[in-house]
């Protein structure tokens, strides 16, 4: 129903005088220019500020390159780690009725709430030297803060909600018709996930991993806290960013600020592209059978 | 493993609970998320709120309420309130544009709205630092009528704005889509002007929404630091957010300190939360018994 109302026939009741259409369209355009298309296109301005000779060298640096190293290693452990919590808890709270379901969905959102800088600090606290693990630790040469393990911790508390965030509200708009079905007809639990469960939310589980993914790669608050800064060792790139901007080394910063840049208007394209499968989808499965209701109103 | 979890279902109460049963691993993944969600989360935190109860009393008030991190606290808030009301004028307005008016580049302006969630925090602040500068783009252009828009708090809530804009429209753009046009065609053939429409109507249907967006900007903006620290300037009492200050404690190792400030934070997170799930419950009956 709502597919109708916003494109194709426009009503009176929802024509404004042409005037008002103008003035509330160069209010968000100027808004939109001024807030999104200006500090986009500056980034690449700024990085190519001394041409490509420029851009390039300030990826020859060994820093830089050591950053872009832990940055994908962080990442490749922290985003298959909340993906597969994602899937557990979307599976768990959207396929079964427990109570304290709303209490547990809202603390899987938590991490969004709660500061990067405040969630850094949780675990130095735990496991810095003055913390509560610190003295075992450091008697036992295992290094978690101003280490690799403390920035995969930070990062993934970070992310924690994204991978679960986009797939709860599909499953729970999905039912568990199919997988009853699929279990009826003798399939055992993991044929039913595999094959039905998980071709229905594949779009949705997609967006989630690219979106948990370029918030790892770029999150810089909780990972500045626990990283200490070490130079080679453990800077990541949004890190080394940083140093080099406060270097003043503007256009090595900018330069390797593109490659997150283009990270973040690949995620935004995967977006489109998985709303815009999604909507096929929806409209393929009205067309079947008209009788189903489909339930999504959030999102 | 699975196929051992599938005969839970017989030990499960009858009746319509068995019949929800029948589907495999929910001991399996109800459990696992409790576990992975205590790990990361729950233990940390209230790993911060037990170090903050070994403080005394005394101590505690004196770290949250120096006049440095007073002024920390007006700074964070109050930018972020604006920044937030900011982006709910503006992200009504984007709402509105997308969803009723057809013009060329809309769909691309859709995605881009959702480019403050996807880009770093630092790419953002070092961007808009290099825009507002006085040698900036837009900061050369202010620069002889003496606006400076960085490195003060101007700076801080340039940023907020922008790290919050997709909040407001992402929470308006789906209700406004389901906005039922015979109420506004009623409206209208009843006599009311489109304005009229629009504020008695229209209005009232979306203000839940606006609502949370607002609060959802705001709580992100409350939290921020990466975005904000490059064009703040950071001057004590002046362009100095609270992250910052939990920051520069940590980096003076005055522990205490920072946990204090970080647990009324943290505090502020968690009413922020808890007001945020009460206005999307409020919108869900909200629309729930408008259809």
């Amino acid at each position: 129903m709502s597919s109708m109302a916003h494109t194709g026939r426009r009503s009176p009741a929802r024509a404004e005088p042409s005037a008002v259409r103008w003035v509330l369209l160069s209010l968000a355009l100027g808004f939109i220019f001024l807030f999104l298309l200006l500090p986009l296109a500056a980034v690449f301005v700024e990085a190519f500020r001394k041409g490509w000779g420029g851009y390039l060298a300030a990826f020859a640096e060994p820093e830089a390159l050591s950053a872009i190293q832990l940055t994908l290693i962080t990442a490749v452990i922290a985003v298959p780690c909340n993906l597969v919590f994602g899937v557990a808890a979307a599976w768990a709270i959207a396929k079964f009725d427990f109570p304290g379901k709303s209490a547990l969905t809202t603390l899987i959102d938590l991490p969004f709430s709660v500061s990067p800088v405040v969630a850094g600090l949780v675990y130095v606290l735990m496991f810095g030297a003055h913390g509560w693990f610190g003295p075992w630790l450091m008697a036992h040469d295992i290094k978690i803060i101003f280490a690799l393990p403390g920035m995969v911790l930070a990062t993934t508390f970070v992310t924690f909600p994204f991978v679960a965030r986009e797939l709860l509200p599909l499953m729970q708009s999905q039912g568990t018709d199919e997988e009853q079905a699929s279990m009826v007809l003798g399939a055992s639990g993991w044929q039913t996930f595999w094959h039905v469960t998980l071709p229905n939310i594949r779009w949705g589980l997609l967006y989630g991993v690219i979106l948990c993914n370029a918030r790892a790669m770029g999150e810089f608050g909780a990972v500045s806290v626990v990283s200490g800064h070490i130079r080679g060792q453990t800077n990541t790139v949004p890190l080394h960013i940083e140093i080099l901007y406060n270097e003043y080394q503007s256009v090595a910063a900018f330069a390797v600020a593109t490659l997150l840049t283009l990270l973040a208007l690949v995620t935004l394209v995967v977006k489109s592209l998985v709303e815009w499968q999604f909507e096929r989808q929806q409209q393929a499965a009205k067309r079947l059978s008209p009788e189903r209701p489909s339930h999504n109103e959030e999102r | 493993m699975a196929s051992s979890l599938a005969t839970s279902p017989a030990a499960a109460p009858a009746g319509v609970r068995k019949s929800r049963r029948v589907l495999p691993g929910f001991k399996l993944t109800l459990g696992f998320t409790l576990f992975y969600l205590s790990v990361i989360v729950l233990i940390p935190l209230s790993g911060l709120f037990a170090k903050t109860l070994t403080m005394d009393w005394r101590h505690f008030v004196d770290a949250v309420s120096s006049p440095r991190v007073m002024a920390s606290y007006r700074l964070t808030f109050g930018a972020s309130f604006l920044a937030a009301l900011i982006n709910t004028f503006f992200g009504l307005i984007i709402a509105w544009i997308l969803v009723r008016y057809d013009f060329f580049g809309k769909k691309l302006i859709d995605s881009l709205v959702d480019l403050p969630f996807a880009l770093p925090t630092a790419v953002a602040g070092i961007s808009l630092t290099a825009l507002l500068a006085s040698n900036g783009w837009v900061g050369s252009l202010l620069e002889p009528y003496g606006i400076a828009l960085a490195f003060n708090p101007n700076g801080v809530v340039i940023a907020l704005t922008f790290i919050g804009l997709p909040f407001v429209v992402r929470t308006v753009q789906p209700v406004l889509e389901d906005c039922e046009q015979e109420l506004e065609e009623a409206a209208m053939c009843l006599g009311a002007s489109a304005w009229q429409t629009f504020s008695h109507v229209v209005f009232p249907t979306i203000a839940p929404a606006l609502l949370t967006g607002f609060a959802m900007a705001f709580a992100r903006g409350v939290g921020e630091y990466g975005s904000v620290i490059f064009i703040a300037g950071n001057m004590p009492m002046v362009s100095e957010i609270t992250p910052l200050v939990i920051i520069g404690k940590l980096e003076q190792y005055d522990y205490a300190g920072a946990t204090a400030v970080a647990s009324v934070l943290l505090m502020a997170s968690f009413v922020l939360l808890l007001v945020i799930n009460g206005l999307q419950s409020w919108q869900r009956q909200r629309l729930g018994a408008q259809t």
